[in-house]
């Protein structure tokens, strides 16, 4: 029996955050993201059953020269079916069909950027025949943008400034990460839907409701701070009380990643959309033009960053935590109560992660995905800072935002994530303790 | 709403060369993880760097089939080095990470428009099947019964991936009754204890990882040899995906990966083709049918967190060797 | 000790912190470990004799683990250098310097617990060609060695009255068995030096007395053992050399008998600073165990590995 009693939670809690989850996602729906069906997917996500006969794919790729353009639109119609796909950071896009035939993709000029027109502005509509193959390519090809050529110099500081922004962002959610483990040695893959939860709920809040924009990021705030809440109360909890190991709860974390991301996609739709903060004009520092929203959204994380940091060095709670994290059983046998830091530590990772998905939604674009995207980013900058140190994750962070942005000065767009996990390969080679990290002793 | 039609596609996919390549990519998992105990969430990487080293060595290289497959086993053991190298001395979470990231890189990289002319881009490459299909040793005709009737290139292709599948769990299986198999499960339970004991872990952590990697290799080119070699299809979830077929069935036992893989793909074609019913038939009107899609990838989601908390062993674990560390 | 003219039949010269023994098995000079600004461990020179059981003692944070992490090769030294039977072990890997003959077990005990009792003992063995990954494949190849070291084993599993759980997976032991199997486990390579990190700790009563036994009996079969222990009582009991550790440091060496009065190690565990040895600190509370490591030197048996 008290095996039974004790499985109740867990069980309950699962089903409890399904139900959570749909709920809120039926309170999305509700209110009018509109008619699901006209949802894309321009992410192609791994078909498990593709045998090469019951999935048709028409898409492409548009570039301006040799960048990808993101956020294009392409519209596809056909045997009684009509989808629009958007181009991803990659400049991709693809179209799922439901059958063989004939379709027309037509290419949105007004979604092309600035300075970007088609090469052929009559012939903008192709016409596409799935017959004998499940994919089919489509090519806009674009006219040349007209490149300013700035020097090399001030390119480099534009996107030095750019990468410490997406530092700075970074830096928010991957000290969550770093609090997390560095209390309960857990390695949390769900954290990158929770980078999506405060990007869409964001999204939600100000941009479909028009919620002024204060109240919108604190919605989404509390609303994220209540995943962090429900994180340990209903699961991690409850799951450390079994004596779950720390590899299966990292597993759970796949498991609840994997449900939230497609629970997301489910409601959202493969759609890229773009916040609306109100804050578009830029401002130039020299030779740097940035939006007043990416200024904004540096004294934010800094001050935020700067919290915290004061919180952990200063504050009773703040102590309590790094000596939970420096021995939890040390620390519990001096009177903290360990699971009450757990759990401020959770919901201040859950917070701090939420306004990092904000930040991020301004930074690029909100999407289904987009936690997913950036969550290797943030264990790398976690590894790289050493595992468990928050303050090396604000190191990490800050090299990986500024390896990202500033390597596509010479290395394709596509590659620059690449570049930042290379790093932390080079880092393990030579510190494996990480760039601020102790070195480990056994026994 | 054809009943038949459905359930003969999801008996299909039980032998389908899909579920045969999930099946030795999962056999590579249980090696790492199952008894070496080593954390690789990169196992899309490995078949990644299978797959495009076939193809590659196929296409830009002319070479013939033997020195393809042989081009895509050295590929893994190179990036098995690579991976293990900086990692195999530091905590488990570490290689973990390592993996992931490597993986993903490997993605970028055979996905990169500048690549295009021998990965074929974001559009990936195809065409590569013809030496394949020409060494077919089936005299064309019909083979088989029910949703198991097949032309003779679909047998082939069957034949030849299962087949690697048998070779595969009879050469872990040796390898698991041996003293070789005994040192590695012994370091999955405690390298420092088998450290103090005389062995080179570190040695055996990486034979261990070139060996399920190059089952993961062996994988990606059975996962590509029917169709298409595409970057999309490797990402990190794809990963995930094996790691819930090696936990369906159980991860340290020898026919756990395979039905682990078998039940998977069954299962996920049998509900695909339900809800799809469901919706064409108009009994299920609110979601479309790319929703019905997204609702199997909730269900595997909820799936692997149910079955690593409440059956940890797998469907056919022993209770007591349990797939985790207590 | 302060009197010069005490001598030990296992000393050259007099005996004091760092002497010279006789017939050295183990000889470590100025090895030094720092973790963050704390110094660890500081021997500036220190002997382990052959043929007898040395007891390694201190009070908490002494350093003593780590000194032993660092005699094996599971920890890496800022400074220093030391050898076993003359060769130098510095910078050697730990499973090396099993292989030379001085192999060690673990203060929690690091039994397997998802393989069976035999074959955490198989494991133990050298010299298996089986153990390469290619010669796995045939079993002709390594049956032969395979049933000379299942035999050797059974022959150890009978001796540690283990041989009824010879089937059982090792984490279905209790904590006693566990620590006499991974004593049993390294005695399968036939060691030259038994290093037995507290082998007391968390064993009950009854066991403790079958545990003495069988340390006693590996130093008649000839080999030597060193082990670090907090049971006052033990070492007094079976040890032939005491070493005493405080704050990194060597502060004390002698027979047991002599030892404990000896003006340092009263010092050392009445007036340390008890820095916190994280390692050891397990779920404990440093300021009853400083009290408890007093008490321990006054003869009770305070043991707070009791709950492993």
């Amino acid at each position: 029996m008290p095996q039974l009693v004790r499985r109740r939670p867990i069980l309950a809690v699962i089903v409890a955050m399904l139900g959570v989850i749909v709920s809120v996602g039926v309170l999305v729906l509700s209110v009018g993201l509109g008619p699901a069906s006209a949802t894309t997917e321009p992410a192609p996500t791994p078909t498990p059953t593709s045998d090469f006969t019951n999935t048709f794919t028409i898409g492409g790729i548009i570039r301006s020269g040799d960048d990808p353009l993101e956020g294009v639109e392409v519209e596809v119609e056909g045997q009684g079916f009509s989808e629009v796909g958007t181009t991803g950071a990659d400049g991709r896009w693809a179209v799922s069909v439901p059958s063989a035939g004939d379709y027309t993709a037509t290419l949105l000029p007004d979604t092309l950027p600035e300075g970007v027109s088609p090469r052929d502005p009559d012939k903008v509509t192709r016409d596409v025949t799935l017959g004998t193959t499940n994919t089919v390519n489509v090519l806009f090809p674009t006219g040349e943008r007209e490149i300013v050529r700035t020097n090399i110099a001030d390119t480099i500081l534009t996107r030095l400034v750019y990468g410490l922004n997406f530092g700075l962002l970074l830096a928010l959610g991957a000290i969550g990460i770093s609090l997390i483990y560095g209390t309960t040695k857990l390695n949390n893959f769900a954290h990158g839907e929770m980078v999506t939860f405060g990007g869409v709920v964001f999204f939600f809040f100000g941009t479909v409701l028009n919620m002024p924009l204060i109240a919108a990021i604190a919605v989404t705030l509390v609303l994220s701070a209540f995943t962090g809440y429900a994180q340990d109360a209903w699961l991690h909890k409850p799951l450390r009380r079994r004596g779950v190991g720390l590899v299966q709860a990292m597993i759970v974390t796949i498991g609840l990643s994997i449900l939230v991301r497609y629970v997301v996609l489910f409601f959202l739709g493969g759609n890229i959309e773009t916040l609306d903060t109100g804050l578009t004009e830029t401002v130039s520092f020299g030779p740097v033009t940035i939006t007043v929203a990416s200024v904004v959204s540096m004294i934010v994380s800094a001050v935020m960053l700067a919290l915290v940091g004061l919180f952990l060095t200063r504050t009773r709670i703040g102590k309590a935590t790094r000596a939970v994290s420096d021995n939890a059983s040390l620390a519990a046998a001096s009177g903290i109560n360990v699971d009450r830091i757990i759990r401020i530590v959770w919901i201040m990772a859950a917070t701090l992660t939420g306004l990092s998905g904000i930040l991020y939604g301004i930074f690029r674009q909100v999407n289904w995905n987009m936690g997913f995207q950036i969550l290797l980013l943030l264990f790398a900058a976690v590894t790289l800072g050493g595992l468990g140190s928050a303050f090396g994750a604000l190191v990490g962070s800050l090299i990986i935002g500024i390896v990202t942005e500033v390597s596509t000065v010479w290395i394709p767009n596509d590659l620059r994530y690449a570049v930042a996990l290379l790093i932390l390969i080079v880092v393990l080679l030579v510190r494996p303790q990480g760039v601020l990290g102790r070195k480990e002793r056994v026994g | 709403m054809d009943w038949g039609q459905i359930l003969n596609n999801a008996a299909g996919e039980l032998l389908s060369p899909v579920t045969a390549a999930y099946a030795l990519a999962a056999i590579g998992i249980s090696v790492h993880f199952g008894y070496a105990g080593l954390l690789n969430f990169g196992q899309a990487g490995f078949m990644a760097v299978g797959a495009y080293a076939f193809v590659i060595a196929t296409l830009s290289l002319n070479a013939p089939l033997w020195a393809a497959f042989l081009a895509a086993i050295l590929a893994s053991v190179v990036f098995a080095f690579l991976l293990g190298i900086p990692t195999l001395r530091l905590r488990a979470d570490y290689l973990a990470i390592v993996t992931i990231a490597s993986a993903e890189i490997v993605r970028y990289v055979v996905s990169t428009t500048g690549l295009t002319e021998y990965t074929g881009g974001a559009a990936g490459l195809s065409g590569f099947n013809d030496a394949f299909v020409g060494i077919n040793p089936f005299p064309t005709g019909s083979y088989g019964f029910g949703p198991w009737t097949y032309t003779a290139n679909q047998l082939w292709i069957r034949v030849f991936g299962w087949g690697l599948v048998v070779l595969a769990t009879v050469l872990v299986y040796l390898l698991m009754r041996s003293p070789w198999g005994r040192v590695v499960k012994g370091i999955r339970e405690d390298e420092d204890a088998v450290r103090s004991l005389g062995k080179n872990v570190y040695a055996y952590k990486m034979q261990a990882l070139v060996l399920g990697g190059v089952l993961g290799s062996l994988a990606g080119v059975v996962f590509v040899l029917p169709r298409a070699v595409q970057p999309g299809n490797y990402g990190t979830t794809l990963t995930f995906f094996i790691w819930t077929m090696l936990l369906l069935g159980g991860a340290a036992t020898l026919f756990g990966p395979i039905i682990g893989a078998m039940i998977f793909a069954t299962l996920l074609t049998l509900s695909d083709g339900i809800l799809r019913g469901l919706i064409s038939a108009d009994i299920i009107t609110f979601i479309s049918t790319t929703q019905a899609g997204q609702i199997r990838f909730m269900i595997i989601g909820a799936v692997l967190m149910l079955l690593v908390v409440f059956r940890p062993q797998g469907i056919f674990g022993n209770k007591k060797e349990l797939s985790f560390n207590v | 000790m302060s009197d010069t003219a005490v001598t030990h039949p296992l000393v050259a010269g007099a005996v004091g912190p760092g002497c010279k023994k006789v017939d050295p098995i183990v000889v470590a000079d100025s090895v030094t470990r720092t973790f963050g600004g704390l110094t660890a461990v500081d021997v500036q020179h220190v002997e382990i004799p052959r043929g007898a059981i040395t007891a390694l003692i201190g009070p908490n944070g002494a350093g003593k683990t780590t000194f032993f992490n660092l005699l094996t090769g599971f920890d890496k030294p800022n400074t220093g250098s030391w050898s076993f039977e003359g060769s130098s072990l510095a910078g050697v890997p730990a499973y090396r310097v099993s292989r030379k003959g001085m192999v060690r077990t673990f203060q929690l005990t690091k039994s397997l617990g998802r393989l069976s009792v035999l074959q955490n003992m198989l494991l133990g063995a050298t010299k298996q060609p089986g153990e390469n990954i290619f010669t796995a494949l045939i079993k002709p190849l390594w049956r032969k060695r395979e049933e000379e070291i299942t035999a050797k084993a059974e022959e150890l599993l009978a001796r540690f009255k283990l041989d009824a759980k010879r089937d059982d997976y090792a984490a279905s032991l209790s904590g006693g068995q566990r620590k006499l199997l991974e004593m049993a486990r390294a005695l399968m390579s036939d060691p030259v030096l038994v290093m037995l990190d507290e082998p007391m700790a968390g064993v009950n009563p009854a066991l403790t007395q079958s545990l003495l036994g069988h340390i006693k009996e590996l130093k008649s079969e000839g080999m030597s053992v060193l082990f670090v222990e907090h049971d006052m009582h033990m070492v007094r009991h079976i040890s032939d050399w005491v070493i005493v550790m405080a704050e990194g440091r060597v502060v004390a060496e002698g027979p047991p008998e002599t030892v404990m009065s000896d003006p340092a190690v009263i010092d050392a565990y009445l007036g340390a600073h008890h820095d916190t040895d994280l390692g050891d600190m397990t779920g404990s509370n440093p300021v009853i165990e400083a009290k408890e490591a007093a008490a321990a030197h006054h003869g009770g048996n305070a043991d707070r590995k009791d709950e492993h």
